[in-house]
């Protein structure tokens, strides 16, 4: 018998909608449904990156649209991958990805096993870790400006409390050596939360019996930690990786807000370098070809990544 | 390390995933590393290959 919800859909059809779509296969109804969200996927995805790639292997620039453009095939990759400024930009990337990465992966899931544990307060603790992540990365850089200050931040006052140094004799954004730190401490105390979340997830997924189980065996809570807890919330973790790794590739807003990618260019990620290369040199097809190698090796790093991601979640 | 040739040989998926995922990891140690200029001028084509390569073979049989 007909679903009644198909029987009225059919009655609401008009008839001769109703008899041209009779003469339709499935499959190429199916393709009718899907058809507007693969364009959309092409306008506003693909077509994009093959535009992008074709102007990476010219000299357009789009504050002089007048003027002829030249095709340089590869160019502009040359002029980028033997370029000292670059380079420096990819390190102080891998520095930021590298140290925000490792912290946060630490922290994250150290918090979520405790967060895990039944005590009082459990809620409210996990809703107030939780709120840094909601605030908007304007906001969070602004006001980290203000704590950083040398003469009246908190952070310099909190250190001294630490370690007795005198506030005033250093300023973690202001000086080359501190300045790498500075973000690398902010983007570990926004987005810390958001790893401890996926790995209190993956915890909570545990099933009790298994460390029932174990507890039989007499096997100890140091063995259970690594050889349940670790393995099975793995998937988890190497998900928050992914997401904290790609996002951070790109960091821009944060950084800019905080530091401006100075001093120097200590902190110039290299979507502020990218940003400064096509908005402020208005060197279109340079920054095109700049944007096709950082595309390229997140990708890359990605689909690593998803395949290590499916091997452990087969296991 | 025969059954890994082997695998080459006969195109299957695992060892060339394999090499594509070294190629990839390669170009971009190259790419951020703080020691020479040549290796950071060649990361990108080493990544480039490494994924390209990685697309295709994920197609062959297992």
């Amino acid at each position: 018998m007909t679903d009644p919800i198909a029987q009225r859909v059919a009655a609401a059809t008009p008839p001769r909608l109703a008899h041209r779509i009779r003469g339709l296969s499935d499959r190429t109804i199916a393709w009718l449904f899907v058809a507007p969200t693969i364009f959309l996927l092409l306008a506003v995805n693909i077509f994009p990156l093959i535009w992008t790639i074709r102007l990476s292997m010219t000299n357009f620039r789009t504050n002089r649209p007048n003027n002829e453009v030249e095709f340089i095939w590869f160019e502009n990759y040359q002029k980028i991958l033997t370029d000292e400024d670059t380079w420096t930009s990819l390190q102080a990337t891998a520095h930021f990805l590298i140290w925000t990465i490792l912290l946060q992966v630490l922290i994250g899931f150290t918090l979520a096993y405790l967060i895990n544990k039944k005590f009082r307060g459990n809620d409210l603790w996990t809703t107030l870790i939780v709120l840094p992540m909601m605030l908007s990365p304007a906001v969070v850089g602004n006001f980290w400006t203000f704590l950083y200050q040398p003469q009246i931040g908190l952070f310099n006052y909190f250190v001294q409390f630490l370690t007795g140094t005198d506030p005033a004799s250093f300023s973690m954004i202001g000086e080359v050596a501190l300045a790498p730190w500075a973000i690398v401490i902010v983007d570990t105390w926004m987005w810390t939360p958001f790893v401890m979340l996926i790995c209190l997830a993956g915890l909570r997924s545990i099933p009790s019996s298994i460390y029932e189980a174990a507890e039989c065996d007499r096997a100890s809570k140091w063995r259970q930690f690594w050889t349940i807890t670790i393995p099975m919330a793995l998937p988890f973790l190497m998900l928050a990786v992914l997401f904290r790794g790609i996002e951070n590739f790109k960091m821009f807003d944060l950084v800019v807000q905080l530091t401006g990618g100075g001093p120097g260019s200590t902190t110039l990620l290299t979507s502020i370098d990218l940003k400064r290369e096509a908005f402020e040199k208005w060197r279109t097809g340079y920054a095109s070809a700049y944007a096709v190698i950082l595309f390229v090796t997140v990708f890359g790093l990605a689909s690593i990544y998803v395949k290590a991601l499916n091997k452990v979640k087969d296991r | 390390m025969n059954t890994f040739i082997n695998g080459l040989l006969r195109l299957r998926r695992g060892p060339w995933e394999m090499v594509a995922t070294i190629l990839i990891a390669l170009g971009v140690v190259m790419l951020m590393q703080p020691f020479a200029m040549v290796l950071f001028t060649y990361s990108f084509v080493v990544t480039l290959i490494g994924t390209v390569m990685f697309i295709i073979v994920s197609h062959f049989p297992e």
